[in-house]
């Protein structure tokens, strides 16, 4: 049997931030040559997740994922980063499994190799032809990350290298509680001084109460250092954290925002705890085929009456709302838009920019993370349950690609670019 | 206006192998604002080595380091990377210093930063802006096993993935040490890469005595029986003085079936059949023929001048049965290198084995002919192996030259291990373009 040349799998760049695209390129094929590219990362938690995608080299031997089409597997067609998108947890996990980095100092490592023919299973079993190692950073060089425990806080600060001054961002989490400091680390590497915030312990979720002193004091320990420059401040929040964010963007004496990014967020909670909102509504929780709650309909109709709801027209910086059509946990776009006709009434159009995306979840996170349609939630009191969040693998990974190159170039502008206006000519 | 929060710098990728091309970009400022953008670098052994450019913002307030003109600083013109090669000691710093990462586990830091206006001094100045670039020498997976046995003293860097790979036996030169990053990229890129210490090797300084030639075979043969090697696709690779252990072992070794040979900046004239010990007393000795020059550099590139006529002085290329890529710099003021190849070359074409020689010739490039981005050292101070005297070496090479020619040599080199040791044909590599 002729020796044949072994073949040459490159990922370029091999480093990289996670929301930077790569370039994965199998060469010294024989031509025409069926192969699966497969992807295998091991998560923190100890669970494998997988993507692979069916390709055949051209007449040099070559397969370019950014430039070839996928004829199968957990992907199709031209996608350069289908391999991290569409992860998904290997046969035989658990269900609901989430897949969230929670040490950010180091990178995730993901396995790419490149396999004879089209494979759909038992890649383990199998020695591919060739495989390397790609990392995915959550923090750039330089970036640093400080423990934050002070006036009863307890949250995580990342600060971009450099002298500074730099714009800083309040970064809240939803409902499931804890301290998530994956999108705080990667905001300071696109230069904001981030501090990630635990407002609820995981699993504190029905009983809590939200105290706002807490978010201004957080919001004041950004602005009080001396690397932030106090008057571009900004808060980030996602689900329950869009839901605070619009509570101190509409309501706040003490604090300032400059600008919010609030994703998948809700403005009507005219609860005392959410534990008390899913007692109100139990009779329009549902749960799908698989027994995953379906919480949107808890939140309809959204009330007219303006006390059961942020007055948003008392909004004073600008806002940028990012929603997924499909989102199974709250019905955001039309959250949205009964947001957009409070602010207009108010005359206030200019300072709000909605963006919606079918096919899409609740969940939006930072590109290529992989898509989850529903994942077990934390709740102290009752057995786990798993929500469904919503989305379509494909659009919905669109989606969380276009969405923060929306948000980054919203909070450069908002952060860094235009003068204060309130600065003295 | 506050600049301040109109600069902004980035550097793509910001973690990359230390072959590899970045781009700095600095936006958001002022339109014609003049800049300086330095990088500077704190080495393993204590010193700081530093680099800039001087810039002018567009009428956007950008400058892409990779595109615009620096008029000034450490080098001038486009220079995508002059960060990186156009490094130098901080002034204060002790003369005739040598850049080399010794410890290829971490990475090279670099802050890459933005000054006010053209500066030239840095210690008291504000910076506007700055980030880090690392410069890897391992990629992710790349694996460092010490070797040790049958009395070696090297390291293999495996690739990640199953294997087997194509291996490299590397040779550095008459500066002895275990020398492991060149090994360590190459690794990076594919093959598995032993990096062997011959003239300062544990079993040397344990017995007082050099290795023999069988020394070499043996790290053949552990290359070859690895498991994760390809033991019919095994190249040899040296400079300098490894150039000399290089085409001796792949003319004259029974046990050594090289697929291919890389020579950099060395020598074929030897006496034949010499010992390791007598090839290195042989380039070594000779001392009347060192030269000076004015600061006291010495100069040894006479030492094998001239080019003998007598078949017993030089390996006998015309047997060579395996492609051979030549690399010399034309200002290389070590080793007579550029006139070492001209006589293989002729050799060879007597031989009728020509083709299977690649010359890559250099003008203005010197002697330290090494991975692409490294800082140019003109001079530096030695400490020749077995001989307790510190020398101020002039290696040669003109710095953009120089530089220039690293960076084409690499990719030559890299090309021509692919093509010989992989067998990819297409010489026009799309992996590299970011090389």
């Amino acid at each position: 049997m002729p020796y044949t040349d072994p073949p040459i799998l490159s990922v370029y760049p091999s480093r990289a931030l996670v929301d930077e695209a790569f370039k994965v390129l199998v060469e010294n094929l024989p031509p025409g040559c069926p192969v699966t590219v497969h992807s295998l990362h091991l998560s923190e938690d100890d669970n494998y997740w997988e993507a692979y995608g069916h390709y055949i080299s051209d007449h040099r031997g070559s397969v370019s994922v950014s430039e070839d089409v996928s004829f199968g597997g957990t992907y199709t067609g031209k996608e350069p980063m289908g391999l991290l998108w569409s992860l998904r947890p290997v046969p035989g996990s658990r269900q609901g499994l989430r897949l969230r980095k929670m040490n950010v100092c180091t990178p995730m490592l993901v396995n790419i190799s490149v396999h004879c023919g089209h494979l759909v299973e038992a890649f383990r079993d199998q020695t591919p032809l060739a495989s390397v190692l790609t990392e995915r950073w959550y923090m750039a060089p330089g970036v640093k990350r400080i423990d934050i425990r002070e006036r009863g806080m307890r949250g995580t600060l990342f600060i971009p290298p450099g002298p500074g001054p730099f714009p800083g961002l309040l970064d809240l989490w939803g409902g499931g509680g804890g301290l998530l400091e994956h999108r705080a680390a990667l905001l300071a590497s696109h230069g904001f001084v981030s501090l990630a915030l635990e407002y609820l312990t995981s699993g504190e979720i029905p009983t809590a109460r939200l105290d706002y002193n807490y978010f201004e004091k957080a919001f004041n320990i950004i602005q009080d250092h001396p690397l932030v420059t106090p008057d571009r401040v900004g808060i980030f929040g996602l689900s329950l954290g869009s839901f605070v964010t619009f509570n101190l963007a509409a309501k706040s004496t003490i604090i300032n925002p400059r600008c919010c990014v609030c994703i998948s967020g809700f403005h009507c909670h005219p609860y005392r705890s959410m534990g008390e909102m899913i007692q109100t509504n139990l009779n329009k929780l549902h749960v799908d085929e698989n027994n995953y709650q379906i919480w949107r309909d808890m939140s309809l109709p959204i009330p007219s009456d303006i006390s059961k709801k942020v007055d948003m027209g008392k909004i004073k910086c600008p806002l940028l709302l990012v929603c997924g059509h499909d989102d199974q946990s709250y019905p955001a776009v039309e959250l949205a838009e009964d947001i957009a006709q409070m602010v207009h009434a108010a005359g206030k159009d200019h300072l709000l920019t909605k963006v919606f995306y079918h096919g899409t979840g609740h969940m939006i996170e930072p590109p290529y993370s992989p898509h989850f349609r529903a994942t077990t939630f934390m709740a102290k009191t009752k057995p786990k349950v798993i929500l469904l969040w919503g989305g379509q693998t494909k659009p919905h990974s669109d989606a969380q690609e276009d969405s923060w190159k929306k948000i980054l170039a919203f909070l450069q502008h908002h952060l860094y670019s235009t003068p204060n206006p309130r600065a003295k000519m | 206006m506050d600049k301040k929060h109109c600069v902004k710098l980035s550097v793509q990728p910001s973690r990359a192998l230390v072959d590899e091309k970045f781009i700095v970009l600095v936006q958001n400022a002022p339109p014609g604002f003049q800049m300086t953008i330095h990088s500077l670098h704190h080495s393993e052994d204590g010193h700081s080595w530093e680099a800039f450019g001087h810039y002018t913002a567009d009428a956007t307030g950008t400058v892409n380091v990779s595109q615009d003109h620096s008029v000034g600083g450490t080098y001038s013109g486009v220079e995508p990377m002059g960060l990186l090669w156009s490094l130098r000691p901080v002034p204060g710093s002790k003369s005739w210093l040598r850049f080399r990462k010794m410890n290829v586990e971490t990475p090279m830091e670099v802050a890459i930063s933005v000054y006010q206006g053209h500066q030239t001094v840095f210690v008291d100045q504000v910076q506007l802006a700055s980030v880090v670039a690392e410069r890897w020498y391992m990629a992710p997976g790349v694996r460092r096993i010490p070797v040790t046995e049958s009395d070696l003293t090297a390291t293999l860097f495996l690739p990640p993935g199953p294997g087997p790979f194509p291996g490299v036996l590397d040779l550095w030169g008459g500066g002895g040490q275990l020398v492991e990053y060149r090994s360590a990229l190459l690794a990076s890129h594919g093959f598995a890469s032993l990096a062997l210490d011959y003239l300062t090797a544990k079993i040397t300084l344990k017995t007082g005595k050099m290795v023999e030639n069988d020394y070499f075979e043996t790290a053949y043969k552990f290359l070859q029986e690895h498991p994760q090697v390809s033991g019919s696709r095994i190249a040899m690779m040296g400079l300098s003085f490894g150039t000399a252990m290089t085409l001796k072992m792949a003319v004259y070794s029974e046990v050594m079936k090289l697929s291919c040979a890389v020579c950099i900046s060395g020598s074929h004239v030897q006496p034949v059949n010499g010992s390791v010990e007598e090839n290195y007393v042989f380039c070594f000795r000779n001392s009347k023929k060192v030269c000076f020059t004015e600061e006291k550099q010495a100069i040894y590139r006479d030492l094998l001048l001239p080019v003998p006529t007598d078949p017993g002085m030089k390996v006998d290329v015309g047997r060579l049965q395996c492609p051979l890529l030549l690399i010399v710099g034309e200002d290389d003021q070590n080793w007579a290198a550029p006139e070492s190849a001209q006589d293989i070359k002729e050799m060879m074409e007597q031989a009728g084995n020509s083709h299977l020689l690649t010359l890559r010739s250099y003008p203005n490039a010197g002697h330290l002919i090494e991975p692409p981005y490294s800082p140019h050292t003109r001079a530096s101070m030695l400490k020749a192996v077995h001989v307790n005297k510190m020398v101020v070496v002039l290696w040669g090479g003109d710095t953009v030259a120089h530089s220039r020619a690293q960076e084409d040599a690499w990719r030559k080199t890299l090309a021509f291990l692919w093509e010989n040791l992989y067998g990819r044909k297409n010489s026009a590599v799309t992996s590299m373009s970011h090389l």
